[in-house]
């Protein structure tokens, strides 16, 4: 419900300011306001848009192409369990059908108490550690029915929340580019020049 | 370390072979600038900014370092294909690593982040690139902190930004994030992607990258591995680095197997000479299939790679052998599949995955990925019927037109088709829906014979 705060606002300057076109924040800028709110909200997405230069339907069409962005609530922890090969060789398929029993939800819903929300995930490059599962984007390897039930544990009684933010959040470290070392990005028109160190000669 | 991993580099094993992008995983803090200055960080860098550019380029073009994305196009060779005089060029990391089976980029990205950063600044110097965009996979927390927190490092430090170490070259390295889409790990996807637009690939002609790529200039669009490789090439030269593997394979590669082995993991192997029995069965990698079972399948490049049975494992890993034998290497990736494998239900794994990613620009991946997975569904479920394994070929002969790749089988008595394939559609990723239940169709036949319902024609005479 919500536009982005000064403070998102300030970060989001900062972030179109190292594209040469603004329209390439426009990724960054959807994490930023779905990190504010916990999903992407209409207003957030109009204003994305003002930000840089686009229509909201057309953030919208950006947003609505990629599977992290979400459009309505869903649990403060994300649970992906990993369903393609080397993982279903390994026995993701019962790890999924064990936390569907055990938070009484189907695969691809939210506890009516808003903690969890369980999706079936494609592969995350964690292929020799199957099975494996992501809690926000933090991955807990080889998994085992017993560590399924410890960690649902843990996460409901709040044991985790130093290791694993909100939904919402997904790096903790942010690029900052000093003004004095930044080179600036040009838009590609304004560029004609070759680079510098390309005359020839030796560039030290 | 051949006899365990490190806590901090999951998966991965050492072993007591040449490290050329894996030297700094034993150090817990290898990400560290500190870590990375004190075991020869940056001095690649320094050793190319003390030569012309295209001396640099003409390095790297003959040292051959092949891509390790899953084309494995020399990146010399890419470089060199943009249009001269045009101005700006970029360059565009790719670090979406999503491609079924492969587990290497996010290992280099979070345990070796500076190695990256070094190997963007070689390139980009080289190449004379004006800036850099390293696009991280959205789902890669971890990789997004540490390359985060490597750039800010390296930025306070003079190694990225204005005049680089007191010299001419100037370099911005933008870190960028995807939000979850397999099909962005195309070249031509990932640009739409970093231009703020859906991750749809675009039409070669005219968008090849590297003469129209991002905001229609010139853009080299290169994997983390490859990258990763240019700064000990810079340390150690050409010579040292083609002394590692066979001549049209030199270095190393990253490889990851996993499945059903004894002891699966990440190790970097010797390109062109380590066969895939040394990986599967070796003592310093895999150890064997597990619970001392047979091997009946594996995947050797790859979720879009035709799959392999025990008759290819002496085949090592160098494109031009394991091409003819009707697969790819890919992106270094191995998924071994044992005896007791329900093989349709391991094909509907991968065929559901590219069906699911189907961006749905190409009418016969968006409707063919789908079908293939709906009939597959269907013959795992044990409802399909005979027609539906003819309607497979149907639906895979509409993405992929004529013969398509697969192995050699000595007791079915078949011989391979060589890879590639022909396609109807703009990228991989409809093709590679068609290729595990193609490969799972031909090689195991008799598993889904087993599965179906037979129907029988009926013939209807007219009565009178």
């Amino acid at each position: 419900m919500a536009r982005l705060t000064e403070e998102n606002i300030r970060l989001a300057r900062e972030i179109i300011g190292r594209y040469p076109k603004a329209r390439s924040a426009t990724i960054p800028l959807l994490h930023l306001a779905q990190e504010q709110d916990g999903y992407v909200t209409n207003e957030a997405m109009s204003h994305i848009g003002e930000l840089v230069g686009a229509s909201s339907a057309e953030v919208f069409g950006t947003a609505s192409f990629y599977e992290m962005f979400k459009f309505e609530p869903v649990g403060k922890y994300l649970i992906n369990i990993c369903g393609t090969m080397s993982c279903a060789l390994m026995g993701s398929e019962e790890l999924m059908h064990q936390a569907e029993e055990r938070l009484g939800i189907k695969m691809g819903s939210t506890t009516p108490d808003g903690k969890f929300t369980l999706e079936h995930a494609e592969c995350q490059a964690a292929c020799t550690e199957a099975p494996c599962l992501q809690v926000n984007y933090r991955y807990r390897y080889r998994v085992t029915p017993d560590e399924l039930d410890a960690l649902i544990d843990d996460l409901a009684a709040g044991n985790l929340s130093s290791e694993i933010p909100a939904h919402g959040t997904v790096a903790v470290v942010r690029q900052h580019i000093p003004a004095d070392r930044a080179v600036g990005a040009i838009a590609p028109e304004l560029v004609t020049e070759n680079p510098a160190w390309l005359d020839g000669k030796a560039a030290l | 370390m051949t006899g365990g991993t490190w806590k901090h580099a999951p998966g991965f094993y050492a072993g007591d072979r040449p490290q050329v992008v894996t030297s700094r995983f034993q150090y817990e803090d290898s990400y560290t600038l500190e870590r990375y200055l004190a075991t020869d960080g940056y001095k690649g860098l320094r050793s190319a900014l003390a030569r012309p550019a295209n001396e640099i380029h003409d390095e790297v073009r003959s040292a051959t370092v092949l891509g390790r994305g899953g084309a494995g196009f020399p990146a010399g060779t890419k470089w060199g294909l943009m249009p001269q005089e045009v101005w700006p060029r970029y360059l565009v990391v790719n670090g979406d690593e999503s491609e079924p089976g492969t587990y290497k980029d996010r290992l280099l990205m979070e345990r070796d982040p500076h190695q990256l950063i070094e190997g963007c600044l070689i390139a980009s110097y080289a190449a004379g690139l004006s800036q850099c965009f390293l696009y991280i996979r959205g789902e890669m927390a971890l990789a997004q902190e540490r390359i985060a927190a490597a750039l800010n490092e390296a930025y306070a430090a003079g190694y990225i930004g204005k005049n680089i170490l007191g010299s001419k070259f100037s370099l911005d390295i933008v870190l960028h994030w995807g939000a979850g889409a397999y099909v962005v790990g195309e070249e031509t996807a990932l640009i739409e992607s970093l231009e703020g637009n859906r991750g749809m690939p675009r039409l070669k002609p005219p968008y090849f990258p590297a003469a129209n790529g991002l905001y229609g200039q010139p853009t080299i669009v290169n994997n983390v591995e490859t990258l990763a490789n240019l700064p000990w090439l810079l340390n150690n030269g050409t010579a040292a680095y083609t002394a590692i593997g066979t001549a049209t394979s030199p270095g190393t590669r990253m490889v990851a197997v996993s499945g059903h082995v004894n002891r699966p993991g990440v190790f970097e192997i010797i390109n062109g000479i380590t066969t895939f029995r040394d990986l599967l069965y070796g003592d310093e990698f895999c150890q064997g299939i597990r619970n001392g079972n047979g091997l009946k399948a594996f995947v050797p490049g790859g979720g879009s790679a035709p799959w392999f049975t025990s008759d290819q494992l002496d085949l090592p890993f160098e494109a031009s052998q394991v091409g003819p034998a009707g697969s790819m290497l890919g992106s270094g990736a191995v998924m071994v599949m044992d005896s007791t494998t329900d093989i349709p239900h391991a094909a509907l794994t991968l065929t559901r995955f590219y069906a699911h990613e189907s961006c749905g620009k190409c009418t016969p991946c968006r409707e063919g990925g789908t079908w293939l997975e709906r009939i597959l569904s269907r013959v795992v479920d044990g409802k399909g019927t005979d027609a539906d394994l003819d309607q497979i070929f149907e639906v895979g002969e509409s993405i992929c037109p004529g013969a398509f790749p697969h192995a050699s089988n000595e007791k079915l008595g078949i011989a391979a088709v060589p890879f590639p394939y022909r396609m109807n559609t703009i990228c991989f990723v409809g093709p590679s829906a068609y290729v595990p239940v193609h490969s799972a169709l031909t090689l195991f036949r008799s598993e889904f014979d087993a599965r179906i319902v037979k129907r029988t024609m009926i013939k209807v005479t007219a009565v009178a």
